[in-house]
């Protein structure tokens, strides 16, 4: 507690993008209950307190740290464990944390063609294959650079924590709610969940929040979305044909995607209780493909053209497998 | 034995870096290394995907930004397919994208770089910030700032789906339009928005140009910088975020050239650095001469200076008379007091915001017609946008499924890596002298220098380098190995 | 493919079909290999693929999938979600670096068991072939760990 009685507050990112930080701005007047009802000790995007003030800190001395974005090097692991000796309360806030995310992705590639990418690229002039060094000895001193860890991993695959905010990011009025309910906790008028909960979501899937009208799924053809003449308004995007991972992904977001003519991508994670988004989601559309036909059956799936990307866009770090093993050709 | 002060990890922006700054035995700043300690690898793992999911795939490069690559991303697709898209979807486009750049130099004047002339640069740390400028401004004047933001993000959310993160633009146009409601409710926020702005800078007029200690850092040297310009314009080569051909033009003002997007190849090339991960674009047909100013030297910048410097004007007449007046008192074009980014970031905002009413009020912008089917096969395509902080270039290729075979991206900040690494180092050297006690505030001072530019570095380390070595060389600055050591992730 | 390997393998067997074929082969003493390890489902069609991953990735080399055979279903028309569901996964696991070969498809019915116990054997060729999956997952990198810890405290003085 500070001199005026206000706990400590911390939001860091650690290989993330900056959505989850403007996901907390977005929640717009209530930013200023946050201000009320806590002290902000540790925010880089907002303020300059810097590691060594984190440092200094005593163990516990933050009430609550919300921490989003993924494990992806050495620093992002420090800090990790940085703010869970720091703070009596760690959640992982946004799917980053969570599961991962959209940089999970980079889970299903080879080291080898990572290199070659980047520092080899159509727009770079590296005629010497320079490559960034974790130790460089400069004139003056020794440099560093975090050492990149094999795989990009979750705050849970690092560090015990307490809570789990899904979602990327977390829709600003499920934020809002999360922080009410803290606020309420302090004033002593409601009890934290159970440890490991995950908050802010709801307990069905996207679908059950969809307006979109459903009638029977018979799934003939997939159809990229840009192939549509028009996309029906009213009609549920998979029954037109679109891949959309409503059946697979939490509630919680109030379907804006779908709203919006877009399909939902999954980026609240799996539904609560269950294990493995992307298994899950071939569950359900194997149930709905409207074929008993082996070769009709490969057709249509062959209109899936990317089934891991999509059904572990945001989850592959958290997937049951992880990461893709490394082919001998690469891939 | 060499001091060396490090600020870890430098705030109020996006992304993550870090500053060491070493003195040789006098006290006098030695060198000063801007490192980038992070990268996520977007190049690499969006192959494979489907071209129609780069727009939210590239969202996620920077969620402060994500409109920016949205924007681009469905460029670039509709590049790749050849296709393009009806009116009423590029001007939904650039409706989301105009009340886009609102929120966002809202956010970084009121949030991230304004903090240090609101509240002054060696403020309390607990108070130099948003939450501070609120204090001190007042809740009326706060509440507006939360109110431009939400409605900028409002709209964002109507056209695009979603606050952050939007969903809604495809190869060939929008998966939705918008209804008369929606119109009407977006250009009463819009007007609202123009007052704003130009309430923002009455604000920066006040408290910034009419502090007189403010107004000598501004236009002292410090913070100065002569280097090239780029930015986009259009056919009136005004600024543009959304479309148009890159304007390039030299210290001195001169126009190189304007280049389409897919000629980007021949105007930009990157540069590799062992100490940090981040690259570094220069100007291919002036060379990399290293980290100096000049016509002779390919070290570019790409922020709303830049733009202002790189255009012959603004294409909305409240802004335009900003842009004669700012030129006015900085003495000419180009400018090159990069402190004033702020001021140019300001002039930008009430440009966004008077083209974000002229969008709503179009007579196309209710239209049916929002979406036009490809026809084309797939192969490759470059999107170019102006993002808040700097020029944003996508380059796919794709096999003839539309499934990505190679990315390459050249995003916002990356482009302005050389020139926030000068600043810093000039600014350093400027505030750290034999004797002078280095105080929270003057290292504020020093970070100062990168904020006028709004970095994003989550954008600009989109890429990866790969597997972590067992064994690391500690190489020199010509990068021969000095010695070797075992790591452990 | 190495000498003494014997892979680790999980069958998911319909109750109504090719659990009754398993057992079928059992009474009739038709050899085959013990490396699939049986587990009763009610159905082919109850077969989520999380069961598959949770097999690969906790030590299985191979995973079989028995059903009846189509137009036999007992519950209609689940094993051809069964199918549907194994052919979206081989393909996913594919994108993965795990051979879609690894996963395999067998009908049987409840009289069939000594094709049943052919398709065992072979498919336990096949894997034998393939070499370990080694799946990377701590969980199963610990295991091991202990594994070989008590091998070597069980050797005597």
């Amino acid at each position: 507690m500070t001199e005026n009685g206000k706990p400590k507050f911390a939001m860091y990112w650690a290989a993330s993008c900056g959505g989850c930080e403007i996901a907390v701005l977005n929640i717009h007047e209530a930013i200023l209950d946050v201000d009320a009802n806590f002290e902000i000790v540790f925010w880089p995007v907002a303020m300059d307190a810097k590691y060594k003030d984190v440092e200094a800190m005593e163990d516990g001395e933050i009430f609550l740290t919300l921490f989003n974005g993924g494990i992806r090097n050495a620093e992002n692991e420090h800090l990790a464990h940085l703010m869970r000796q720091k703070s009596q309360l760690l959640i992982a806030f946004g799917s980053c944390a969570t599961e991962g995310c959209i940089p999970g992705l980079a889970n299903l590639s080879t080291s080898e063609q990572i290199f070659e990418t980047v520092y080899q690229g159509p727009s770079t002039e590296n005629d010497d294959s320079v490559r960034p060094q974790y130790m460089t000895q400069m004139p003056e001193g020794i440099i560093e650079i975090p050492i990149f860890c094999p795989t990009l991993r979750t705050l849970q695959d690092v560090v015990d924590v307490d809570y789990y905010i899904p979602g990327c990011p977390p829709e600003s009025h499920q934020i809002a709610a999360v922080i009410g309910l803290v606020i309420s906790v302090l004033n002593g008028e409601a009890e934290l969940p159970p440890k490991g909960s995950t908050i802010g979501v709801g307990d069905s899937t996207v679908c059950d929040e969809c307006p979109r009208e459903r009638d029977v799924k018979r799934i003939k053809q997939f159809t990229r979305i840009q192939e549509l003449e028009q996309i029906d308004p009213d009609l549920c995007l998979l029954e037109q044909g679109i891949l959309c991972m409503g059946p697979a992904t939490a509630s919680g977001c109030d379907s804006r995607c779908p709203i919006a003519g877009a399909p939902c991508i999954g980026c609240y994670g799996p539904p609560v209780g269950v294990l493995d988004q992307g298994a899950r989601m071939m569950t359900a559309l194997a149930s709905v493909i409207d074929s008993r036909d082996p070769e009709e059956i490969e057709t249509i799936l062959d209109g899936i053209v990317d089934p891991a990307g999509s059904f572990y866009k945001f989850s592959m770090a958290h997937s049951l497998l992880k990461a893709a093993r490394p082919s001998e050709n690469g891939r | 034995m060499t001091e060396r002060i490090a600020i870890d990890p430098i705030t109020r922006l996006e992304g993550h870096g870090k500053i060491e700054i070493f003195l040789d035995d006098d006290g006098n700043v030695a060198n000063t290394y801007f490192q980038i300690p992070e990268l996520r690898g977007f190049e690499q793992f969006c192959v494979g995907r489907p071209v129609e999911e780069m727009p939210v795939l590239t969202n996620r490069i920077c969620g402060v930004c994500p409109e920016a690559h949205h924007m681009a991303a469905a460029k670039a697709a509709d590049a790749v397919y050849k296709v393009d898209p009806p009116p009423t979807a590029k001007k939904l486009r650039e409706l989301l994208y105009s009340a886009f750049y609102v929120t966002d130099h809202t956010t970084h004047f009121y949030a991230l770089g304004g903090p240090d002339f609101i509240m002054g640069p060696d403020a309390p740390v607990a108070e130099r910030n948003i939450l501070g400028v609120i204090h001190k401004v007042g809740l009326e004047i706060g509440g507006k700032v939360i109110q431009a933001r939400k409605y900028g993000h409002t709209v964002i959310e109507i056209i695009g789906g979603r606050k952050v993160h939007p969903c809604t633009s495809i190869p060939g146009g929008q998966t939705r339009g918008i209804n008369e409601e929606e119109r009407a409710e977006i250009e009463k926020m819009g007007r609202w928005s123009v007052d704003f702005a130009q309430f923002s800078l009455d604000i920066f007029a006040d408290i910034v140009l009419g502090n007189q200690e403010y107004l000598d850092l501004i236009l002292g040297d410090i913070y100065s910088h002569r280097m090239h310009y780029i930015g986009l314009v259009d056919e009136n080569n005004l600024v543009n975020f959304y479309d148009g051909l890159v304007s390039v033009v030299d210290p001195n003002g001169k126009r190189l050239g304007k280049y389409a997007p897919d000629e980007y190849g021949d105007w930009i090339a990157e540069r590799v650095e062992a100490w940090t991960y981040l690259k570094f674009p220069y100007l291919k047909q002036v060379g990399w001469k290293g980290f100096v100013g000049g016509e002779d030297s390919g070290v570019y910048s790409a922020t709303p200076l830049s733009r202002l410097n790189a255009a012959d004007g603004m294409a909305t007449p409240l802004a335009q008379e900003h842009y004669e007046r700012f030129f006015e008192t900085l003495g000419g074009k180009p400018v090159h007091q990069q402190l004033a980014t702020h001021w140019a970031r300001l002039i930008e905002l009430l440009y966004a915001a008077e083209r974000w009413v002229e969008l709503a009020t179009d007579l196309e912008i209710t239209g049916d017609d929002f979406h036009t089917v490809p026809t084309e096969t797939p192969t490759e395509g470059v999107g170019i946008v102006e993002a808040p902080r700097g020029t944003l270039t996508h380059h796919y290729w794709t096999d003839e499924r539309g499934v990505l075979t190679k990315v390459n991206l050249i995003v916002g900040t990356t482009n302005n890596y050389a020139p926030i690494s000068m600043s810093i180092k000039k600014a350093a050297e400027s505030l750290i002298t034999s004797g002078t006690v280095v105080t929270e505030g003057l290292l504020n001072m020093v970070e100062m220098a990168f904020r006028s530019y709004d970095p994003c570095f989550g954008c600009a380390t989109h890429s990866l380098p790969g597997q972590m070595p067992l064994e690391v060389k500690i190489t020199d600055a010509q990068g021969e190995t000095v010695e070797t050591l075992r790591q452990y992730c | 493919m190495e000498n003494g390997f014997e892979p680790v393998m999980i069958g998911f067997t319909c109750n109504w079909c090719s659990y009754r074929a398993a057992d079928l082969a059992g009474t009739s003493r038709v050899k085959y290999p013990p490396n699939v390890r049986l587990i009763r489902l009610m159905c082919s069609g109850r077969l989520d693929p999380t069961f598959v991953l949770k097999a690969l990735s906790a030590g299985a080399d191979g995973v079989m999938i028995t059903g009846c055979h189509p137009g036999e279903c007992h519950y209609l028309e689940q094993n051809y979600k069964a199918m549907r569901r194994v052919m979206l996964l081989k393909r996913t696991i594919a994108q993965m670096g795990i051979e879609p070969e690894r996963v395999k498809l067998v009908w049987a019915s409840a009289a069939e068991g000594i094709h049943l116990a052919h398709e065992i054997t072979n498919f336990v060729d096949e894997i034998k072939a393939l070499g370990p999956l080694d799946w990377p997952t701590a969980p199963r990198r610990r295991a091991l760990e202990e594994i070989e810890q008590l091998e070597v405290e069980e050797v005597p003085a």
